[in-house]
């Protein structure tokens, strides 16, 4: 067995939990806590969390899905670059099915005859440019500030080795403003929630501090919280005893990996390699300021929208789409007009049903029982 | 001076490569099928070496399955795409009860493949075959241009005889049967993922690649009636258990505990974000049954080698829906959906 | 997101990378990103890169601490 992983996944210890959070939710009172990271919403729906909560929490799943945020015109630019000839395309696996313009995708390129490469790891696609030097090869990094270390690590790498075959497209985003966007939404919705379950592995690189700003603003609590499904039901337990008293705090359940200020030797690589850009569109959450990252000046030469003058394409959505209402936790999954009907997990329309941790997919997969039940 | 006899170059098995000349239908094919596979094949009906076999009748009803086999990479731990092609057809004419009595194979080489590795193909099938008991009496050798094959493409073919009063069938599943595993789930699905490029990992997991009629013949003789078996290869147990459920047009609820997964194929599946109930399996099967037998067929396939972890992991019950649903170790529950598209490791 | 599971770092190798074992599974890793990961530490695993050592002690706490009474 893991240590340290199953130890939290144990079907006692949840009994314990559940029957306190029953104990303590307040009669008459609701509470709507928004798990921001694709991970939990996985973690819920596979080990089925929401069975041992009491009806009165609600958890509302959120964008913290770097594919379901990552805008059509982006990945239409991914497939665009994998179609020049010389171009090898290095892939996380989670982006190769997403649907970007036309019904087109990473793998669908792939079967026409673009070289699309699935890495497991950004020193794979180092490894790929150092092993082909008559190719092109363009690594397509997406992520949030968990991910982000690492594509800035093998940047680094690149240069000190003077490879000229390989560039980096950089799709990073940053947590705090997307979190701070579902609060501040222009509709209102982001009023409705009572709580965050903060990232665990965002957090493990940034540490806390960075949501200090948040709940003094939006007077909302943060618990982060691990992964497993243990630390989840805990962290709702620390939420509803901070909403019952009134407080709205940053709370830190996954002490075990993060800690205040975070991995600082992280951070460093981070802002020696990257910058914040002004703006940068989101799916589902439109454009943001100071959100995303990009390649710093002296790592040009290892940026492929430099070296490929890779245009902006403003694509949008299928018209039918939903996506950005669900990823605000505006609607849920089933209360999207096309859920289950023409956008279903083997035809997705928008991302939200493609990654694995979309919450349509989520839904889709593991949690139709409830829905037939109803 | 007595004439020489024709003197023929023997095949370079160690460094010779496969080339257009062996698809042909000449001299160099035939060379290639005597040296090799006939060599390797050897039984009866193969040796006259016509383009059919001529077989004797079986007497009742025929089982067929073809299978195409494509996995890559062609070698991993516990196996290759030899035995793996063998074992497959034999179990998916033995998943009708039916004892499998004759294998055919054809091949589809690409050009520049070594002759050394499809040499330990070749007798790696041979050797499954001989193990089985199902010998393979006719085949076919076609070579394509480099590219167009991904080294060998190896399609069998399997024949067997249903036994008298023996109905196992995908429709069958009642409300109130029982749905037994024969052993751990995920094995091969890892071992082949562990040697792929880009993902590789040290693990001592191997395929369990396994010929399973054996199996079979001993679950049928402590229970006759057996309601559905099915081998959960592509897609894992969940797609396998779907279908079933689809077929038969009932739900089933299972329960994650007593589903046996080891930990290496545990551990494998966390750090590459995959789901066991998907993994593919190469030497497992599902059993289906009334419940009054579930006990008896159980301990049939625990007293067989290939069923030694076997459990009884669930029922069938009524739902419209056809829907499989798990009690989760945790304490919740979720549904087990079919498998969309190809499952990819995953990052977030 | 950002799946990461704990790794048990059971050799060191040179270039900051390291072999780490995950119940039974071993793989090449970068420990790049931490600083003073022995051999016999925990790490917090992310697409080939420890994020953070695991603190054995904070876990032990965590757990006992799960579902107890009153404010943490």
């Amino acid at each position: 067995m893991i240590p340290y992983l199953d130890e939290f996944r144990d079907g006692k210890l949840a009994q314990v939990i559940a029957a306190r959070i029953v104990d303590e939710v307040l009669p008459g009172r609701r509470y709507r806590l928004m798990e921001f990271c694709g991970g939990h919403t996985h973690a819920i729906f596979r080990y089925g969390v929401q069975d041992l909560l009491p009806p009165a929490v609600e958890l509302i799943h959120g964008p913290g899905c770097p594919v379901c945020v990552l805008p059509v015109g982006r990945i239409d630019n991914a497939i665009e670059l994998a179609r020049r000839p010389g171009v090898i395309l290095a892939s996380y696996a989670d982006m190769l099915r997403v649907p970007a313009s036309g019904g087109m995708s990473l793998l669908k390129a792939r079967a026409q005859g673009a070289d699309v490469r699935m890495v497991y790891a950004a020193s794979d696609a180092l490894k790929l440019a150092q092993d082909n030097p008559q190719r092109e090869v363009v690594f397509f990094a997406i992520g949030f500030e968990t991910t982000t270390p690492p594509t800035a690590l093998v940047i680094r790498q690149a240069a000190g080795l003077g490879l000229r075959n390989f560039t980096v497209f950089c799709n990073h985003v940053l947590t705090p403003p997307a979190m701070a966007a579902i609060v501040d939404s222009p509709d209102g919705a982001g009023s409705d929630l009572d709580g965050f379950i903060g990232p665990a592995h965002v957090s493990t690189v940034i540490g806390t501090q960075p949501y200090e700003q948040f709940v003094a603003q939006f007077d909302k609590p943060v618990v982060i919280a691990g992964f497993e499904p243990l630390d989840v039901l805990q962290a709702v337990l620390m939420l509803v005893r901070q909403i019952n008293a009134g407080r709205a705090l940053v709370e830190n359940e996954y002490s075990r990996a993060v800690t205040p200020e975070g991995n600082r030797k992280a951070q460093a690589a981070m802002a020696d390699v990257f910058e914040l850009r002004d703006a940068f569109e989101w799916r589902g959450l439109g454009l943001l300021p100071h959100s995303a990252l990009r390649i710093r000046e002296r790592y040009a030469a290892i940026d492929a929208e430099k070296r490929f003058a890779v245009p902006p394409i403003a694509a949008h959505d299928h018209k039918a789409c939903e996506c950005g209402a669900v990823l605000r936790g505006v609607i849920k999954p089933q209360e999207c007009k096309v859920f289950g009907t023409v956008c279903t997990p083997d035809n997705p329309i928008g991302a939200c049903m493609v990654s694995s941790e979309g919450a349509c997919a989520a839904w889709y997969s593991y949690g139709r029982l409830g829905r037939a039940q109803a | 001076m007595n004439a020489k006899k024709d003197y023929v170059r023997p095949i370079d098995f160690k460094h010779g490569r496969v080339d257009m000349t062996h698809g042909g239908g000449g001299r160099a094919m035939a060379q290639l099928i005597e040296e090799l596979f006939l060599r390797a094949f050897d039984n009866e009906w193969l040796r006259p070496m016509n383009d059919q076999a001529r077989v004797p009748v079986a007497a009742g009803r025929l089982a067929m399955s073809t299978d195409g086999h494509v996995v890559s990479p062609l070698f991993f731990p516990g196996g290759d795409i030899g035995c793996l092609s063998v074992h497959g057809t034999i179990n998916d004419v033995a998943m009708a009860g039916a004892a499998p009595l004759y294998l055919s194979a054809a091949f589809v080489l690409e050009e520049g493949f070594p002759l050394a590795d499809l040499k330990r193909i070749v007798e790696s099938m041979a050797e499954a075959a001989r193990s089985a008991g199902v010998p393979i009496v006719t085949g076919d050798t076609k070579v394509v241009e480099r590219g167009k094959a991904d080294g060998v493409f190896i399609t069998t073919t399997a024949v067997g005889v249903v036994p008298e009063g023996v109905d196992i069938s995908g429709e069958r599943a009642r409300p109130g049967d029982r749905i037994l595993l024969s052993g751990s789930i995920g094995d091969h699905g890892i071992a082949v993922m562990s040697k792929r490029e880009n993902l590789s990992f040290e693990t001592t997991i191997e395929s369990d690649t396994a010929a399973l009629h054996g199996l079979v013949a001993a679950m049928l003789r402590a229970v006759p009636d057996i309601h559905c078996l099915r081998d959960p290869t592509r897609g894992g147990l969940a797609t396998a258990l779907n279908e079933l459920a689809h077929q038969s047009g009932v739900g089933m609820q299972i329960e994650e505990a007593h589903i046996p997964v080891r930990p290496e194929v545990a551990a494998a599946c966390e750090f590459l974000g995959l789901d066991p109930l998907y993994v593919a399996n190469e030497g497992k099967l599902v059993a289906i049954c009334a419940a009054p037998d579930a006990d008896a067929l159980l301990a049939a396939m625990r007293a067989h080698p290939l069923g030694a972890q076997a459990a009884i992991v669930g029922g069938v019950y009524d739902d419209p829906h056809r829907f499989v649903q798990m009690r989760t170790a945790f304490g919740g529950s979720r549904i087990v959906d079919w498998l969309t598209g190809e499952q990819l490791p995953r990052i977030c | 997101m950002c799946l990461a599971i704990p790794a048990r770092v059971v050799e060191l190798l040179d270039d900051d990378l390291a072999v780490a074992d995950m119940g039974g599974v071993q793989k090449q890793i970068s420990l790049a990103l931490v600083d003073g990961v022995g051999v016999g530490d925990y790490v917090i695993l992310h697409v080939g890169y420890a994020i953070a050592k695991l603190d054995r002690e904070e876990a032990a706490r965590t757990l006992a601490l799960f579902g107890e009474m009153g404010a943490i």
